[in-house]
Parts: structure tokens; C-alpha cells; sequence
């Protein structure tokens, strides 16, 4: 079993295969299950990403009111204009955004690695999708590849919000993210291991602050930036581009950073954007309103 | 000497630690209805496993909430949640944002109850339900990641996470009771994973929690209700 990232791509390389090669074969290991077995449950989460998708690009709305509808927007606004940042980089932020306010609608989604990030990993998966053109099993490879990456962080640092801020979860789902572009365009095992670096250092120290204590503000646009994040630094990669410091230190320093962040930015609802007026102020409107009515 | 031994005894257990997610699946997944899994996932968990243990669809059902569930059920939908699993939805079963209207067109009777009491755990939840039939009473927690436990059931203390087949025997706090059901379940090759005894007063009603490699068939839970101071039997299938 690979402890870290350099283990990983180690295996990876020594054997000529793919990382997500690597990680089917563990599974097959760990679980004891054939090769067809672990391919078709992973198949079953893809489907319910693009089920997620889909229903977000149709408009969804949340109980609370604080979110809904910012996937329709963004689709729209890139068929009317031509986006500056351009469309295959919005087409992945709106799907993130699709797959978040499903989650924030109580519609179904697959967490990963959490519920609150589930929009990053799925939305750069469809976008890219329509550039790369890759078969069903490449799109199911996608998920092994980024699975490996957060399984290294979740046994390394934390997936949790409540135990290393939205670094650990949105920060996590995005390096993950890079990490399997690279690989479905076509890139190396050690170029995946420098697009999750890249991605990751750019998502150090970032709090988990949802106000309400809801996962939509401002998850929903968290996973916007990760998707956005998670692109250019996949490009960054294949471009040649190399982390300085190496993927393993830079999930070391997420942990630490995690476990020297104040309580108050780490899913309770008592810092950050959840304490500023407004939060406050959402916060005592959706929780105010509802008790009246009883 | 004794010191190096601590120090590998330490080392092991400390990478044991930190190799907890081995399954690509506990990254990727699970399917499920949002926005929380703490919240909204494992409060599902905790309804469906009273729905399993009561053992049918109940007439009435008073839910107390408390610490982070008391404070935010609404926004997380863990009241939809708590009661999708009393109705037998699971986790990622779509049916589970209808709840509440699916529960009153079948004329069942829920309450929601704010505590300001603490508890051990900040995601807990107190459910009582039942029929002209009888009641059920338990206390559940939502330990993150979708994960669930029941940690208290008609005033009996266990632990139970529904990862595995289980039964739960109540019975006659005397002799030979426990050994009775474990010849059972041995003679039917049925190997047991964990087990645990729980008693309010002794030589009163007890309750073992007997979780088991497999599912258990209705003959040998009959056979089970048929022993001397087996009192009921209750089973829950994975």
C-alpha cells in the first residue's frame, strides 16, 4: 500500500503503469474484489456525478434560499458572450457549481472527498470531457487517479473541514482534480504529483467558515475556484511547470497549517464569513423565520 | 530493552493510525443526499437503523434533537433526514427530501423536539416511536463521514453501526443464557464478530448485541425466540 505521493508515483513508474492502474490494483487487493467488481462501482459514482450535473445545469434551489441557480447563470452568460477566462475553464466552474447546489438542494450526489467539495473532481470531469473525448473506462480511471491523491491526504493530513478547514476538503478535491487531468490528457505520473502541488499551495490556509453552519455559503463557490484552480494548474503541469517543493511536504504543511488554525474557522459557524453582519444576519433570517412559523 | 519495545509498540500503532482510509471508496463516494454527511447522511443512517430495529413502520415518532443538530436540523435537513430512515430510505434514496410529506399522507404522527441538554456527542439524536403494538426508545450519534451509531436502546447501553448483520436478544439476566445462543448460532457455523452484554439491574432483563460475519436466517431467530429465558430477538441485515 503507497503511504505517500512519491510511493505512489514510485509504483507507478517502476511497474509503467498509470496511477490509476495503481490504484484499481490496490483496491482489487485491499477489498478483495475482481477487477470488474472495482470498475463498476466505480462506474456507478460516475454516473451519479453526471447525474448531478445535469440536474444543477437545470436550476436547483436550496431550503434555506441562500443558493440555486449560478450554474444556469454562468452556462448562460458563456453561449450569449464569449468569457474572458473562456469556456472550457467556466464550462468546469458552472458544472462544480451544478454538482454543489444539488448537494446544497438535498438532490444526490457522490461525495469526494466530502459533500461540501463534491462539485470539484466531477466538474472538471465533464468539462474536460468535452475537449479530450475520453471512453467511459478513461472517465472511471479519472475517479481511481484522484482517489489515490485523496487517499494520500486523508492518511497524511485531513479530508475534514472540522479538523483542517475547507483547505482539507475544497483544497484536497481540487489538487485531486489536477491530478487526474494531467492524466486523462495525457501527461506523466510525476507531472499529476506536481499539478496536485501546484493546486494545493494555492489552497494553504483557506478556513472553513460556512455561514449558518450550511454547506452552501461559501462552499458552493469554493468548489467554483477549486474546479478553476485545478485546471490551470493541470496546464501548468503538462506545460513542464515543477513545484518546488515536492507534493508529500506540501500535504505535510496542510496538515500543519490545519492543526494551527483557531477552532473558530474550522466548521463551526462562529468565524470567518459566518460572523461578519451579513452571515449574522442570513443566519438569524433563515433559523428566525422557520422557528416563527411553528 | 523495555524502552525500545515501547518505542516500536508506538510506532506501529501510530501507522496503523494513519493508514485509515484504505478503500478508494471511502474517497469517492459514498452516494448520497446532501448538503452534510454528518448531518444529513448519518441522521438517515440513525432513523433507519430504529426502522430496522422496531422492526416495521410505526404510527407515531418523537425525535429529540440535540447540541449541533438541535441547532442547525433545518438548514442540514436532518429532520427530513431522521425521518427518510424511518420510512426504510436509504442514504442515497431521492425520496428522503419528501419525507415529511410521505410520512403525513401515511397518517404518521412526528415530533420534533429542541434540547438544550449536552451530550457526549454534539450530532445526537433521542427517538421514541411506536404502534398500538408497542415502542422503541434509542439514542443515536453521527460520528462524520456519513457514519452512525446507536449507543443507547431501551435504556440499555451498546454500541451498534449497522456495518454488519446483527442481532440484538433480549433476555433473563441468569445462567447459561448467553451460552445458549452462542451453541446456537455455532451449530449454524454462524461466527461471531463482536458481542456485547448489557444489564440495568442484575438477574433482570439484559440485552446482548451479537454482530455476525453474515445474515442471519428467520429459522434460527425463531429457534433463538424459542430458548429458555430468551425473552425477543430482533435482527438487523446489511
Amino acid at each position: 500500500m503507497f503511504r505517500n505521493v512519491s510511493e505512489l508515483i514510485e509504483l507507478a513508474e517502476s511497474q509503467n503503469i498509470s496511477i490509476s492502474e495503481v490504484m484499481i490494483r490496490q483496491e482489487m487487493e485491499v477489498a478483495e474484489k475482481t477487477r470488474e467488481e472495482v470498475m463498476e462501482r466505480m462506474e456507478r459514482n460516475l454516473d451519479v456525478m453526471e447525474k448531478s450535473v445535469e440536474d444543477g445545469l437545470k436550476g436547483v434551489r436550496s431550503r434555506s434560499g441562500l443558493t440555486g441557480g449560478d450554474a444556469v447563470l454562468i452556462q448562460k452568460y458563456m453561449k450569449e458572450n464569449r468569457p474572458l477566462s473562456g469556456n472550457l475553464l467556466l464550462d468546469a466552474v458552472s458544472k462544480a457549481v451544478a454538482t454543489n447546489e444539488v448537494n446544497a438542494a438535498m438532490g444526490t450526489i457522490c461525495a469526494t472527498p466530502t459533500a461540501g467539495s463534491a462539485g470539484v473532481v466531477p466538474g472538471t470531469l465533464f468539462a474536460v470531457k468535452n475537449r479530450l473525448n475520453p471512453t467511459r473506462e478513461q472517465m472511471v480511471r479519472y475517479l481511481f487517479t484522484a482517489g489515490a491523491f485523496g487517499q494520500v491526504v486523508a492518511n497524511n493530513a485531513s479530508i475534514s473541514g472540522a479538523a483542517g478547514g475547507c483547505q482539507a476538503e475544497v483544497g484536497s478535491a481540487a489538487g485531486m482534480a489536477a491530478a487526474a487531468i494531467v492524466e486523462m490528457a495525457g501527461g506523466t505520473p510525476s507531472q499529476s504529483a506536481e499539478a496536485m502541488a501546484i493546486t494545493l499551495k494555492n489552497m494553504l490556509g483557506l478556513v472553513c467558515d460556512p455561514v449558518a453552519g450550511l454547506v452552501e455559503v461559501p462552499c458552493v463557490k469554493r468548489n467554483a475556484m477549486g474546479a478553476a484552480n485545478a485546471m490551470v494548474a493541470a496546464d501548468l503541469a503538462l506545460a513542464g511547470v515543477k513545484s518546488r517543493i515536492p507534493c508529500d511536504e506540501v500535504i505535510d504543511a496542510m496538515y500543519r497549517i490545519g492543526q494551527s488554525m483557531p477552532t473558530a474557522l474550522k466548521e463551526t459557524a462562529q468565524g470567518g464569513l459566518a460572523a461578519t453582519p451579513t452571515g449574522r444576519e442570513l443566519e438569524a433570517k433563515i433559523y428566525g423565520i422557520d422557528l416563527k412559523k411553528e | 530493552m523495555a524502552l525500545m519495545i515501547y518505542c516500536r509498540y508506538n510506532r506501529a500503532e501510530k501507522d496503523g493510525e494513519r493508514m485509515k482510509y484504505r478503500s478508494v471508496f471511502d474517497i469517492i463516494g459514498p452516494i448520497m443526499i446532501g448538503p452534510s454527511s454528518s448531518h444529513t447522511a448519518g441522521a438517515a443512517r440513525i432513523g433507519r437503523m430504529t426502522r430496522k430495529l422496531f422492526g416495521r413502520e410505526p404510527k407515531w415518532a418523537d425525535i429529540h434533537l440535540y447540541g449541533s443538530f438541535a441547532k442547525t436540523y433545518k438548514g442540514h435537513g436532518t429532520d427530513v433526514a431522521i425521518v427518510g430512515g424511518i420510512l426504510d430510505f436509504d442514504t442515497f434514496d431521492e425520496r428522503i427530501s419528501e419525507s415529511l410529506e410521505i410520512a403525513k399522507q401515511k397518517k404518521i404522527r412526528v415530533r420534533f423536539i429542541e434540547e438544550d441538554a449536552i451530550t457526549d456527542h454534539p450530532n445526537t439524536a433521542r427517538i421514541r416511536m411506536g404502534d398500538e403494538d408497542g415502542e422503541i426508545e434509542l439514542v443515536g450519534i453521527s460520528i462524520g463521514g456519513g457514519k452512525a451509531e446507536i449507543t443507547e436502546l431501551n435504556g440499555f447501553d451498546l454500541k451498534l453501526t449497522g456495518h454488519h448483520p446483527a442481532i440484538l436478544v433480549m433476555h433473563n439476566d441468569r445462567h447459561g443464557a448467553i451460552a445458549s445462543v452462542s451453541n446456537i448460532l455455532a451449530n449454524n457455523e454462524i461466527n461471531i464478530g463482536h458481542m456485547e452484554v448489557s444489564r440495568k439491574e442484575q438477574g433482570k432483563e439484559a440485552l446482548m448485541v451479537i454482530e455476525t460475519d453474515q445474515n442471519i436466517p428467520d429459522d434460527i431467530l425463531s429457534q433463538l425466540e424459542r430458548t429458555e429465558n430468551i425473552l425477543q430477538v430482533v435482527k438487523i441485515s446489511v
